[in-house]
């Protein structure tokens, strides 16, 4: 059965990580911002994989191979539109109404775009291989018992590049800033000439963006997509969030990472301990910490 | 003189930020006090720590010389102490009777299983319950009005209502947070001298915080002050009109005219 | 005299059950195949109404309630299986079929009891992720026990249940739901989902009474999944999915969060709606040479359907407000 604690684990969970990370941070940024658990947000990332899928195909079909930025560049794309049409089709016209009800159409925003992709003929409730040969070739490395698939670096590369870049954007540029003021006090930001509805909006480019990154990388790493695919990374990537503190871009990351080694280790020691383990992970959360690793307590105003 | 309430060296931080220092209060039994003090003084987290909303990071709370500090509101409020909010938290959806009737559900004397079974004791109950509710809502001229739904009452109605239903609890202790807020000056001294009747009516002790002078120098017979959480100031109206570290917190130093 | 009204409901629906019963006898418009959405309405009748309990009138936000009712599901069609391979002739079988739900039920209630104590502190949202945890890990562990038939279901449930038994079984449900609602307990309920913390500033221990509420729901909840498996003869992991869950939550929502009226309308309206469109849907797929329509369509429509009560009504169609003839007399 070999070590509990080993290398190729490691390895294997900070990819799983990496790709959490970048749906995690999507959740965590609307969440910040319009207090939304944007339960379609798994779906966005789906979007991203299918959209890659199908430019892929398309390019293998006509005999040329499509440059690799530019799927990235799409799959990103795909991702942000998808989350922007879900804003702007059914979170903003509740903006202001209870939250309950905001949740509840993001439950059907989900299985909206889940049913339909199901449904749709050319695209089909059932698995699709993921093209990822075509796309990038793989290649594996060795040391010792432990093998690296080139894939798993460039997972973790691009997710911490994006990572990177996205600090960069919220600690240092206007944007970022004003992002940052909204969802401190959106009242306040308002006050202080900040066009709110423009910064959700960006904030879900932004978000689903990522996500749709996350699709890609996870299309070529574990090459099986179908349209329920954002069902349980979604959800796991929520519960990171949350174990870092919702709302908290760092604690978003490192939620995922935490996540992402915990379920590999779990699962290698048992297939069934690993799809519970993000459940537990989460009632521990909130039970003993709910704010999260690195949240605050928020304290509602009486 | 028996003393109803007693706050020692309670203080309390929110995070980092500390919201109350060393506050001390005794309060006599029948006493019509006021709180006053500028925004963010602190008295509405007094009135929260007293009412369980929040455990105070040092110090005591006693409610008729028992331990009261930390526990849950609601069994505070069954010991007696009632309050008000800044910004009313009416049940909107519901009547106006049922505001008053949910007030009285702690000490409604049946089960579950009295509903389901619809039992005697459930309409005996029901109607004792709903009998006391509309007498309450009588004093308040509010009975008119008690099938409507809350959300439907004009705002001065809606502040009678809040009082009404704290009451409704049978109080020893009432704490009302900013009762005369958003009212013209008819309605203040209508609710001035609501709040002398009710005090002898219900035999009550009454703390009540106010940003409007003319009701705390009008009724209250001590007032404490308060500013970044500190005591600044405690005595009769004509001593706290006067003093001059309370001109200053409320105009800042030296008049404060900007 | 004090119970008038109910006895004209009662009246009421035993004119309905007449009525029903005599067309099915004898199979003019009511056959056996209409009967079964009106079993299967009424058995969606207890599950929303349940729902509503929690989240309507309680104001929490629980999604994970079909796990409840695959707890009273397995539990009462395991003892049922269990007493037909003992004795399929025994006359008392009908009486002990009776025990078995209750005791599915009271099993699915203690699960709520349980799920709620260490959860109803959380707020809204959280809450929703733990109930979404709670009822996926039902199916999950139902799906890995062999002795109920994991993946393949529990088959072989004897069909105790019929058009008389639901009918009554719900009507008692929806009085029993009904009783609570106009009480002081249902004011109390009320209160917490209008403002949890004045509701316990007037003295209204909240914990207790969302609790309290978790677990009635949970209880009939698992009521009506026992009912359903000895309809259906079968009860299947998938039946009580996120899926189900949602197809209940859209009958709260389109009945209106906080009627008990609104939640039995919506619960016929939509399970003949959703008949209704298995035909539609059949009948373009037929006339649609290439376009193959599945049942993934029916979840498009049903989802499509949940976004736009939500953005363009969300009080549902009778928001908080009741038939009078299910208001008590001493309300008014």
């Amino acid at each position: 059965m070999g070590k509990i604690f080993n290398l190729q684990q490691l390895i294997n969970g900070i990819q799983l990580g990496s790709i959490y990370a970048l749906i995690a941070l999507g959740y965590t940024m609307v969440y910040g911002i319009v207090r939304l658990i944007n339960f379609a947000h798994g779906d966005f990332f789906m979007i991203g994989a299918y959209a890659s899928y199908f430019v892929i195909i398309f390019g293998t079909l006509r005999g040329y191979h499509i440059p690799v930025i530019l799927v990235f560049i799409i799959s990103i794309a795909a991702g942000s539109i998808a989350a922007v049409l879900a804003n702007k089709i059914a979170y903003k016209p509740l903006r202001y109404k209870p939250r309950i009800s905001a949740l509840i159409t993001a439950l059907g925003v989900s299985m909206f775009i889940e049913y339909l992709f199901s449904a749709l003929p050319f695209i089909g409730p059932s698995y699709r291989a993921f093209p990822n040969e075509q796309f990038i070739k793989s290649k594996i490395f060795e040391f010792g018992n432990t093998t690296i698939s080139n894939y798993i670096i460039i997972d973790v590369l691009v997710s911490v590049g994006l990572m990177i870049f996205l600090t960069y954007i919220v600690k240092y540029t206007r944007i970022g800033m004003a992002m940052r003021a909204v969802s401190q006090d959106k009242d306040a930001a308002k006050l202080m000439g900040i066009d709110i509805e423009k910064i959700i909006t960006i904030t879900f480019i932004v978000g689903g963006g990522l996500a749709g990154a996350a699709g890609l990388l996870t299309g070529v790493s574990y090459p099986r997509i179908f349209p329920y695919m954002g069902v349980l990374p979604g959800l796991k990537a929520f519960i990171a969030a949350v174990l870092g503190g919702i709302g908290n871009i760092p604690g978003a990351m490192l939620g995922s990472y935490i996540m992402g080694i915990s379920e590999t280790f779990a699962t290698s020691y048992n297939s069934l301990l690993g799809e519970g383990i993000a459940f537990a992970i989460l009632i521990l959360v909130l039970l003993f910490r709910p704010q999260g690793l690195l949240g605050e307590t928020v304290a509602e105003k009486v | 003189m028996k003393t109803v309430l007693s706050l020692r060296n309670v203080t309390h931080y929110f995070g980092g930020l500390r919201a109350v220092n060393n506050f001390n209060i005794d309060l006599p039994e029948g006493a019509l006090w006021g709180l006053i003090g500028p925004n963010g003084a602190g008295k509405t987290t007094i009135f929260n720590l007293i009412t369980g909303v929040y455990k105070p990071t040092e110090g005591k709370i006693l409610f008729e010389g028992k331990d009261i500090t930390g526990l849950k509101s609601h069994i505070i409020v069954d010991k007696g102490i009632a309050r008000t909010f800044q910004n009313l938290r009416i049940f909107n959806e519901l009547t106006v009777i049922d505001n008053i009737r949910v007030a009285k559900h702690f000490k409604a004397d049946y089960k579950i299983t009295d509903s389901i079974l619809r039992t005697k004791k459930f309409y005996n109950e029901e109607r004792r319950i709903k009998e006391e509710a509309y007498n309450l809502l009588k004093i308040f001229g509010l009975q008119g009005r008690m099938n409507n739904l809350a959300k439907h009452l004009p705002y001065g109605e809606l502040r009678k209502l809040e009082i009404a239903r704290a009451l409704a609890t049978k109080p020893k202790l009432l704490l009302l947070d900013e009762p005369a807020a958003g009212m013209n000056p008819r309605e203040v001294v209508s609710l001035m001298e609501l709040i002398h009747s009710i005090r002898d009516i219900f035999n009550l002790t009454i703390l009540l915080v106010e940003h409007q002078m003319r009701v705390v120098m009008g009724i209250c017979e001590r007032i404490k002050v308060m500013d970044f959480g500190e005591t600044i100031a405690e005595g009769n109206p004509d001593a706290i009109r006067n003093d001059r570290k309370v001109i200053e917190a409320y105009l800042g130093s030296e008049g404060g005219r900007c | 005299m004090r119970l008038k009204r109910d006895i004209k409901f009662l009246l009421y629906c035993l004119i309905f059950y007449i009525v029903i019963f005599s067309l099915n006898r004898y199979q003019i418009i009511i056959n056996d195949y209409i009967l079964n959405i009106i079993n299967l309405s009424l058995v969606y009748v207890i599950l929303t109404v349940s729902l509503n309990l929690i989240n309507g009138f309680t104001g929490q936000f629980s999604i994970g309630h079909m796990g409840f009712a695959a707890v009273g599901a397995y539990i009462s069609g395991v003892l049922t299986t269990i007493i037909w391979k003992i004795n399929p002739s025994n006359p008392l079988n009908y009486f002990l079929f009776f025990i078995a739900l209750i005791i599915g039920s009271i099993a699915s209630g203690l699960i709520g009891f349980l799920l709620g104590l260490p959860t109803l502190r959380l707020r809204g949202d959280y809450l929703a992720i733990v109930t979404l945890g709670f009822g996926e890990i039902i199916r999950t562990i139902i799906n890995n026990i062999d002795y109920v038939g994991g993946p393949r279901g529990l088959l072989g449930i004897p069909k105790f249940s019929n058009f008389t038994v639901i009918f009554i079984i719900t009507i008692i449900s929806v009085l029993v739901i009904r009783n609570i609602v106009f009480s002081t307990h249902g004011r109390a309920f009320k209160s917490i989902r209008e403002d949890q913390v004045a509701s316990e500033l007037v003295g209204v221990n909240t914990t207790k009474y969302k609790v309290y509420a978790f677990t009635i729901g949970a209880f009939f909840a698992g009521l009506a999944g026992g009912l359903l498996c000895h309809l259906l003869q079968i009860a299947h992991p998938t039946q009580y999915g996120f899926l189900g869950t949602i197809f209940v939550l859209i009958m709260v929502y389109a009945g209106g969060m906080g009627s008990i009226s609104g939640s039995i309308i919506a619960a016929f309206g939509l399970t003949f709606l959703s008949e209704g469109l298995r035909f539609l849907l059949r009948w373009i797929d037929d006339i649609t040479p290439t376009f193959t329509v599945g049942i993934e369509w029916r979840m498009v429509v049903y989802s499509a359907l949940l976004i736009i009560i939500m953005l363009y009504r969300n009080e549902g169609l009778m928001g908080k407000r009741e038939f009078k003839i299910l208001i008590p007399e001493e309300e008014e």
